[in-house]
């Protein structure tokens, strides 16, 4: 974080996205997360061990399915596709370049955005607009999912019992907060 | 007289405070609790209405969901004004407005009531016999008059203030209807651990228990018993519990839809809560418990305001406390009728007459109405009724004929039996299937997995019902994944039965008259009118109902459906089941457009993708245009400035110093792999094998069938990763494209692809003194001529943070593309702006662009081709490789019209007078001396004031258009016709030397 928030050497500022904005309801608390670095890494089976050995987290397998070290998540989002955020500061870009295995490591560290939905009433207010079942048994908390919200794409990933991390593309992030604001608003019903 | 029909001691709302309200203006006092109806009975007002064709004084028929006559308006302010509102289901609040509907001047005393008189004259199949000429009046005449007398209500004509709001939910086991049998069945499979979801349109869960006053369950009465079975299931964790909420749509995997009433009665709702929420569910199983509708009898002026459905008056009489009249009469072909005689004589109200259609009735409730000292009327009918706005008196007479009687009432309760609610079951594709002992339609064969129980299911008596219910509910949890639980079934201890009753009309209304006995009351349907469409030659009942409408009124025919199919099925003389049920569809109840919308409104209709340096063009002034999803700014007026003097400003600046502009908006896939450039050779026209590392190429992608699809220019970053750029609309499909066509037709390739539109703001910095521009913030790249030519890209940084930069131009002038990642774009776009500033370069929109690459004759996608169009077509056959064996499209182009002669090409047009700028799409013709329709032989693409040029340019598709160089076409407009001149599509800089200059 320190990292990707850090201005440059000319000094030319990040402008966030969803900066500055924060919503509540009743039971649900809305707000962005700070920037991250992220990858999106497809590889074939044979390369997950060698990758899983670079990045310092073992990629998951199973669909639904995440993993986190240190401040590292890897998220399963296909069969030979993964979603690496990196909240720790370091690169993981250049940590899969490590990895001599056939990959494809490509940064999309600006491409999304983050949003935490947290609060007891928090799967409630997904639900507005995700159709997924958000179940601690169907989704217990380390499960993500690429998915729908309203008419945009996201990537749903349950960080807690009650806390929610949603990705999405940097210009679907307005709709998508804006949404979820509304949402909140009797998400608690 | 306020509420004077309110009968001390009856009811459950004894204790409820009072809530005034207004019908017609007129003030009334009801109580907390009351349904509209309720309140309006216990004032001893029925007629709340006019019917929709002939204008009848309707009253109240039913209590519930079914009703077809008690359509009102509520009003709450301005805006919120909600008609055909069901008097029965609107809930009470202090200071509500109702208001009547389809009358003028008053609802006692309605001119259109002529249409009653003039009944002849609108007989079934009216609107298809009469109007039928002359033609031409149709759209002038007859369709205006048509719409303005037609339809129930008026709509509002403000935006709807209200809020809705929607939730997706999933369950094991999802109850709909919760009457005895829907609690039963919630309990047993709630008490298994899964999560259980139990609806119920009504106010409180109970369903008949709400009237059925003699039923008895573990040792309650039974409405006392549904409330303590609610309490205990909303104490259980895993049940949720929604009433006032209408499944009304039951559709494929288990998957229902409900609409919850959530404001609708309350007086000042909390502005953060929606009027209705819409639940999406899924469920495992579903168990209905729709329970059954009592159909009316259809005889003579059964529309009388005061005639009801017999368990409505029991309805409001065991639960609001209402009596709905002093001296009512019964006319019944079942059991169930008796109860609510019953019922009100005990409450102290007089029942004039039993009259029972059945010959020799017998049993407990016959006994009892004996015992009562009721008088029975048997083997006999009610063949009319008097009184216009308010019955007055029934009519009886022996079922085989003979002298009448007439009997003083001041209501009349009806009871032809009991109709299944089938109609969710219907929806589901379950079929139904005709008992010919009941005479019912009854759930068939199961298309899903669900579950009919209880009275839907046509099984009679609350503890068969119960058992029924308990069982399904039990077992539907079980498989659903739920635990052995131990039961606590509930134990009935006494209940009604309610044996059958009749379908179709009642004697006095049968073969040969001509009285309005109604089967459709909304519709204003009757008896004769079913007849009369069989004898027009209507054999199936989608064709009696399209002909006579009966049960396409907002109701869908929930009293009506079965009389109507009895009568069709008489008049045919076939059974029931070879004329057939009509189609049940949703919604079972209507819908408001706001629940179906939900949340998708305003902004949030569609999301509204903004660039990175969006704020940035806001704060200058731009004028926006819609591109997809996505705000561009479309031009950059200055004072005093219109769009034209903008665009011809910066369209000058651009070609004289230099222009800024935000391209963040393109599609950019990243493709890498050791086969990225054997994938991309199949993707795209050109060859791509040779493309040096740091060089760029413009690439033509096709359809299979060979026309063009998108095209982009793109950068080879390294030996296996490319950087392609798709236009800004193509960006969603061209990924899809590829991925569909990697994963299916070229999966032994080493290759992935990861959109990366979003992670690069790109900022184009176009003209002469672009590079001076940049140069000063790029680091550790050689952007002079000879080190990053045109086509070519480079990774470096500029402004201190990490940028792909492309020498490229879509202007015809020396151009960069600056791409840094999204977050920077805005502040790199501001350090550029201030270099920019010294050179005198302008920020530009996408209208000048457009008219920089028309004056270079470049082709936009879907503007200058329009998926017909083949890359030759375009003049872009030199962007195919001539000696590639394969890529996606190639054997399209192979086929002979694709290279035929006569084609259509893209050229360029001057006009004659250069002052004139030409309609885009306005076609073109040889001759305009030709008589109409003329022979077209082409279209204006792309046409434009150019101020460099000093003249209009266009460029148009004209069949065989290279042929045609320096001929005069013509395009003829309403005003005129337009001399051009075919020229060729480059207008300037046509050695392209600017590109480097």
């Amino acid at each position: 974080m320190a990292k990707a928030a850090s201005q440059s050497s000319t000094g030319v500022d990040r402008r966030l996205a969803l900066q500055g904005r924060e919503a509540t309801g009743e039971g649900v608390k809305i707000a962005p997360l700070p920037p991250a670095e992220r990858v999106s890494l497809r590889a074939p089976a044979e390369s997950v061990a060698s990758l899983s050995r670079a990045l310092g987290v073992t990629l998951p397998q199973k669909p639904k399915t995440s993993a986190s070290k240190g401040g590292r998540m890897a998220l399963w989002l296909g069969p030979d596709e993964w979603l690496v955020i990196d909240e720790s500061g370091r690169d993981p870009l250049a940590d899969c370049a490590k990895a001599k295995q056939l990959h494809s490591a490509v940064g999309i560290s600006h491409r999304n955005v983050a949003i935490a939905v947290e609060g007891p009433a928090a799967a409630a207010c997904i639900n507005a607009g995700c159709p997924q079942d958000l179940s601690l048994v169907a989704f217990p908390v380390g499960a993500c999912s690429r998915t729908v919200f309203g008419k945009a794409e996201i990537v749903l990933y349950r960080t807690a019992e009650d806390a929610f991390r949603i990705e999405c593309w940097r210009s679907f992030s307005d709709y998508i907060f804006t949404y979820l604001s509304e949402a909140a608003r009797d998400a608690a019903a | 007289m306020a509420d004077s029909y309110r009968i001390s001691g009856a009811g459950r709302f004894s204790h409820a405070k009072a809530a005034r309200f207004t019908f017609d203006g007129q003030a009334y006092t009801g109580i907390e609790g009351d349904t509209l109806a309720s309140a309006l009975l216990a004032n001893g007002v029925h007629l709340v209405g006019r019917s929709f064709k002939y204008h009848r004084p309707r009253g109240i028929l039913s209590a519930g969901a079914e009703e077809p006559n008690a359509l009102v308006e509520i009003r709450r302010d301005a805006a919120r004004r909600t008609p055909n509102v069901r008097a029965t289901v609107q809930e009470l609040y202090d200071g509500l407005e109702a208001v009547s509907q389809n009358r003028w001047p008053s609802l006692s005393f309605d001119v259109g009531a002529v249409n009653d008189l003039l009944s002849p004259f609108f007989s079934a199949g009216f609107y298809y016999k009469t109007f039928m000429w002359p033609k031409s009046a149709w759209k002038t005449l007859y369709e205006p008059n048509i719409r303005a007398a037609a339809g129930l209500g008026v709509a509002p004509d403000l935006p709807d203030p209200d809020r809705y709001s929607a939730r997706f939910a999933h369950c094991e086991v999802l109850v709909i209807g919760g009457g005895a049998a829907g609690l039963a069945a919630a309990l047993a499979a709630a008490e298994t651990g899964v999560r259980v979801i139990l609806v119920d349109e009504q106010a409180e869960f109970g369903g008949a228990l709400r009237f059925e006053s003699n039923a008895r369950i573990e040792e309650q009465d039974g409405w006392s018993w549904a409330q303590g079975a609610v309490a205990r299931l909303r104490a259980m964790g895993n049940v949720r519990l929604l009433s006032r909420t209408t499944a009304f749509g039951y559709y494929t995997q288990n998957f229902v839809a409900l609409v919850e009433r959530v404001s609708d009665h309350l007086r000042a709702p909390d502005p953060d809560l929606p009027r209705e929420r819409l639940w999406q569910v899924r469920a495992k199983r579903v168990v209905l418990a729709t329970g059954s509708i009592e159909r009316h009898m259809v005889f003579a002026d059964n529309d009388r305001p005061g005639v009801m459905l017999a368990s409505a008056a029991r309805t409001y009489l065991n639960h609001y406390g209402v009596a709905v009249g002093r001296n009512v009469g019964i006319y019944t072909a079942n059991d169930s009728a008796y109860a609510a005689a019953l019922d009100l004589k005990k409450a102290g109200v007089n029942i004039a007459a039993i009259v029972d259609l059945r010959d020799n009735p017998a049993g407990q409730m016959v006994d009892e109405a004996r015992a009562a000292g009721i008088e029975i009327h048997d083997g006999r009918a009610v063949i009319r009724v008097g009184g216009r706005l308010r019955v007055k008196s029934m009519t009886v007479q022996k079922r085989t004929g003979g002298g009448e009687r007439s009997i003083p009432i001041d209501a009349l309760l009806m009871s032809a039996g009991w109709t299944p609610s089938v109609h969710l079951f219907s929806q589901s594709r379950g079929k139904v299937a005709f008992n010919e002992e009941v005479r019912r339609f009854l759930p068939g064969t199961y298309a899903q997995d669900c579950i009919c129980v209880g009275a839907c299911n046509g099984t009679d008596g609350l503890s068969a019902c119960m058992d029924e219910a308990y069982a399904a509910g039990a077992k539907a949890a079980k498989e659903a994944g739920g635990k052995a639980a131990k039961t606590s079934k509930p134990k009935v201890e006494a209940s009604e039965g309610w044996s059958r009753g009749m379908l179709g009309a009642a004697p006095g209304a049968g073969p040969g008259t001509r009285v309005k006995a109604f089967v459709d009351f909304q519709n204003d349907v009757t008896a004769k009118d079913i007849r009369q469409a069989v004898h027009e030659g209507m054999h199936s009942i989608e064709h009696v109902k399209r002909f006579t409408t009966t049960g396409m009124a907002t109701d869908q025919g929930k009293t009506s459906n079965m009389h109507g199919l009895a009568i069709a099925a008489d008049e045919l003389g076939k059974p029931i089941p070879a004329v057939g049920l009509t189609t049940f569809r949703p919604p079972y109840t209507p819908v408001t457009f706001g629940a179906i919308i939900g949340h998708a409104r305003g902004p949030l209709f569609e999301p509204t993708r903004r660039t990175a340096i969006h704020d940035w063009a806001v704060a200058q002034g731009a004028v926006f245009e819609d591109v997809g999803q996505w705000k561009r700014a479309w031009y950059f007026p200055r004072a005093g400035e219109d769009m034209h003097a903008a665009v011809n400003r910066e369209c000058v600046t651009v070609r004289k110093s230099a222009g800024m502009f935000d391209a963040s908006t393109l599609g950019k896939i990243e493709v890498v792999g050791p086969d990225a450039a054997a994938f991309m050779e199949l993707m795209y026209t050109n060859p791509w094998q040779k493309l040096e590392t740091g060089r760029c190429r413009y690439g033509v992608m096709l359809r299979e069938d060979g026309y063009i699809y998108d095209d982009g220019v793109v950068g080879r970053l390294a030996e296996d990763r490319f950087h392609v750029t798709t236009t800004t609309g193509g960006a969603a499909r061209v990924l899809n494209m590829m991925e569909d066509y990697l994963q299916t037709e070229f999966p032994h390739l080493k290759v992935w692809l990861t959109s990366v539109s979003e992670q690069w703001a790109v900022i184009a910095v176009q003209g002469p003194k672009s590079r001076d521009i940049i140069a000063p913030l790029v680091e550790g790249i050689d952007i002079s001529d000879e080190a990053m030519p045109h086509m070519s890209v480079r990774e470096g940084k500029i402004c201190g943070v990490p940028t792909r930069l492309f020498r490229m131009s879509f202007s015809g002038e020396r151009g960069f593309e600056v791409n840094v990642p999204a977050d920077y774009g805005q502040a790199v776009w501001e350090a550029l702006w201030a270099e920019g500033q010294k050179h005198g370069a302008c920020a530009y929109g996408t209208e000048t662009m457009h008219v920089l690459r028309a004056e270079k004759g470049y082709i936009i996608v879907g503007q200058d081709t329009d998926g017909t169009v083949t890359p030759n077509d375009v003049g872009l056959d030199w962007a195919i490789g001539k000696k590639k064996t394969d890529f996606v499209g190639i054997r399209g182009l192979k086929r002979p019209d694709l290279g035929a002669k006569g084609r259509k090409q893209l050229v360029g047009l001057k006009t004659k007078d250069p002052k004139l700028v030409l309609d885009e799409g306005a076609q073109i013709v040889e001759n305009p001396n030709q008589s109409i329709p003329m022979k077209m032989i082409g279209h204006v693409t792309s046409s434009y004031w150019s101020e460099n040029c000093g003249r209009s340019i266009a460029l148009a598709l004209v069949a065989g258009g290279r042929d045609r160089m320096g001929d005069t076409l013509y395009i003829p407009m309403p005003d005129g016709t337009i001399e051009v001149e075919v020229c060729g599509t480059v207008f300037f800089d046509e050695k392209g030397e600017r590109l480097n200059g």
